[in-house]
């Protein structure tokens, strides 16, 4: 019993290699880099539990949401949305070509909002009574509200969407058919839980009229959050893919490079097409609260920066990589696409942000909130390739037929 | 770090043990106003919605204020929170350098601060005292997610300490910026505010402690409707001593605190920009509009998906038998 273990800890774990193997295996830079980012990123961890928020950041009286928040949680769910773009995609509109990225896009979503909601509680004062929010006291008028049961749901149901992927690793095929059938319901529910809080990260600014910069704030704010974090969805699958089928070459087997290259350009088009709506309701938004002055600002020059050149010069991009077939430029455009997200959050969150209080009290982060961010990200990058060095995410698994 | 190893121990194991005991013996190093009294609301849980009609409210004459910062001294008396002798109070309208050089706002351990503008009429001086407004709708109330926040029929807005979870989302909703955290604090963190001395105006002719010590009658407690009649006469009764305008009347869809000013509200530190719609009016839209989405727009999707899977389940079966069919005879040809 007990070699049988072992030989499946082998087999499962460690990739078919002995522990000294593994071991060795494991010894190369990249792995020492994280394990040097980890060691400091766990010592800022301690250090805030132990300390409090007041030594471990910059955060305020007046920046009472920083890096961890705007980053970690904003940034982060708006790039684990993969899951809803390409679960959208596959499953709802049929479009089962793309069937090949929906599982990377599901894990990826299932790690983001994992890491998100770790790199929370850090940021949370309080953050061992979590489960007041979900069983004891309820703030039914917040959005924030909303927020917290959605993550928690949508985690849950990324579980169940991701956990055929484990059962066939374990080898356990009733409880892989079970939650195979499971997971179609799951994806559904998923939309739309995932639609009601991308969209209500967004709104969570709706209360803070007199503090987020006009040209920032507006009442479509949480369309923006919604249509943003579906284009950066599909943006993120167009950037991951590339870089996981350069690092997982072996996982792929023999796979059509020029069909692949097809169907990025083909989610390129979906990208522009949303990106190029959001710029129009950008323009209405500012016609409509007749901001136009605002533009001939600072904030306003940083503004254009953020949707004119990460933006409209991505839907150029896309539109011409389409024209020209050419997969490069997409690549180049999702690149751009996910930055400018990242940007958007970031100006939401921190920069345009309490716009109007004097420099000196301006908020930026420390160190230490720096580097626990990057831990947190070092951390999901591992646990990706823990998952997909050993589950069938690339790939389909030889023993299971696909469902599709 | 300037700390030795067995401070560092000391303070990690003080720390884990308060863990393992709770919260509740631990708790509240600093602030203790706030769950003072909120306990006081909770022992009468009394309804908070509609507004009641006899509420109270402070009408603040900025113009009468000398600065004396007593008014400081004495909230952080009865609320306990840390404070020095009043004479370092009263001194620093006299000091070249002071507080005053800088306009500050309240954190955890002052909930009240007053600041000092220069007139653009006369190049006076003009103070001004800053505490919680007490919002007739409050946006902390709305925005917290663990419900925390009661508005009292007396009118104050209090905080239970004892749901908080320290997302700090109630100090980026007020339009104030009133509420401080007590980020100093390692496990029990604190939101802390004025509570509009609650445990002193719930008594018989109690009024908030910042009213009681003010020796230049600047504040006048009372019920918000009489104020906002009583300031609209000292305007008119005074031609041109006031702007003609009570601040706090319908600001944010009104305030307990009312404020009367010589000069324009924005140039005393009173955001005029904030506009009259209540807070959380405007995320009340989109709440019930997602809330809509979810229960409304499922049921199409859940059946536009069933339809869609049993299709795609029969064009399989289809499929599979139609190739099959191919195979079976391409197989019978070959033999």
């Amino acid at each position: 019993m007990a070699k049988n273990t072992n030989s499946w800890f082998r087999e499962k774990i460690l990739l078919g290699m002995t522990p000294r193997d593994y071991i060795i295996s494991n010894f190369n830079v990249p792995n020492l880099i994280a394990a040097v980012i980890l060691t400091v990123a766990v010592g800022v961890m301690i250090y805030r539990l132990l300390f409090g928020l007041g030594p471990s950041t910059n955060l305020s009286d007046n920046y009472p949401w920083g890096l961890w928040i705007g980053f970690d949680v904003l940034v982060g769910i708006a790039l684990a949305a993969p899951g809803l773009s390409l679960g959208t995609a596959v499953h709802l509109f049929g479009m089962k070509e793309y069937h090949h990225f929906v599982r990377p896009a599901i894990l990826s979503s299932l790690l983001g909002y994992i890491f998100a909601v770790f790199a929370l509680m850090f940021d949370l004062g309080r953050y061992y009574r979590i489960p007041y929010l979900l069983g004891w006291s309820w703030g039914f008028t917040s959005i924030l509200f909303l927020i917290g049961w959605h993550f928690f749901l949508y985690i849950n149901i990324c579980l169940i969407e991701w956990s055929p992927a484990l059962f066939e690793w374990l080898n356990l095929r009733k409880a892989r058919a079970f939650f195979n059938k499971l997971a179609i319901w799951a994806t559904i529910f998923g939309v739309i839980i995932a639609g009601g809080h991308q969209s209500a990260l967004g709104g969570l600014y709706l209360v803070a009229p007199g503090k987020l910069h006009p040209l920032w704030y507006s009442s479509l704010l949480p369309v923006f959050f919604l249509l943003s974090a579906v284009f950066a969805g599909i943006s993120m699958v167009i950037v991951e893919s590339t870089i996981s089928h350069s690092v997982f070459k072996s996982k792929l087997g023999n796979f059509d490079h020029d069909h692949f290259d097809k169907l990025i350009i083909g989610l390129g088009k979906g990208a522009a097409c949303g990106m190029f709506l959001y710029f129009i309701l950008k323009i209405f938004a500012i016609a409509d609260a007749d901001n136009w002055a605002y533009l001939n600002t600072p904030f306003g020059y940083w503004f254009l920066v953020e949707t004119l050149g990460f933006v409209l010069f991505p839907v150029f991009l896309f539109t011409s990589g389409a024209r020209n077939q050419s997969a490069k430029l997409v690549r180049l455009a999702g690149l751009l696409t996910v930055l400018g997200v990242i940007l958007n959050r970031l100006n939401v969150s921190i920069i345009a942000y309490n716009w109007n209080i004097p420099a000196s009290l301006k908020y930026y982060p420390k160190w230490s909130e720096i580097a626990l961010t990057i831990g947190v990200i070092t951390m999901l990058v591992l646990a990706y390739r823990w998952i997909v060095n050993r589950m069938a995410i690339m790939h389909e698994h030889p023993d299971y037929e696909s469902v599709h | 770090m300037g700390i030795s190893r067995r401070d560092f121990l000391k303070r990690t194991l003080s720390i884990a043990g308060a863990t393992i005991i709770g919260s509740s013996t631990a708790a509240h190093a600093l602030n203790t106003a706030n769950e003072r009294n909120w306990k006081l609301w909770a022992k009468k849980a009394e309804p908070h919605y509609p507004p009641h009609e006899d509420r109270y409210g402070v009408l603040v004459d900025t113009t009468a204020c000398i600065g004396c910062r007593r008014c400081e001294w004495a909230c952080n008396e009865w609320n306990k929170n840390p404070n020095r002798p009043i004479k370092e109070f009263e001194a620093s309208v006299n000091q070249k350098q002071s507080v005053f050089d800088k306009v500050r706002r309240m954190h955890a351990e002052n909930f009240t601060v007053v600041n000092r503008f220069i007139s653009s009429k006369d190049g006076k001086p003009i103070y001004v005292k800053r505490q919680c407004m007490h919002c007739e709708e409050p946006g902390c109330l709305s925005a917290c997610f663990v419900d925390a926040f009661r508005k009292t029929k007396e009118g104050s807005v209090l905080y239970n300490p004892s749901v908080c979870i320290g997302c700090r989302y109630c100090m980026i909703a007020c339009p104030f910026d009133v509420p401080g955290y007590e980020y100093y604090e390692a496990l029990n963190p604190q939101v802390s505010k004025c509570t509009m001395c609650y445990d002193r105006i719930t008594k018989e002719g109690g009024v908030p402690s910042c009213v009681e010590i003010c020796p230049a009658e600047v504040m006048r407690f009372g019920k918000r409707s009489d104020l906002i009649n009583l300031a609209h006469e000292r305007i008119r009764n005074n031609p041109g001593k006031y702007v003609d305008y009570v601040y706090g009347e319908h600001e944010v869809g009104g305030t307990s605190w009312l404020y009367l000013s010589s000069v324009p509200f924005d140039e005393i530190g009173l955001r005029t920009d904030i506009g009259k719609t209540p807070i959380p009016k405007t995320s009340k839209g989109f709440l019930f509009g997602v809330k809509m989405f979810e229960i409304v727009a499922a049921w199409p999707l859940v059946f536009g998906a069933y339809y869609a899977i049993s299709k795609a389940r029969k064009k399989a079966k289809t499929s599979h038998e139609t190739s099959a069919e191919k195979k079976g005879k391409g197989h019978g040809e070959k033999h």
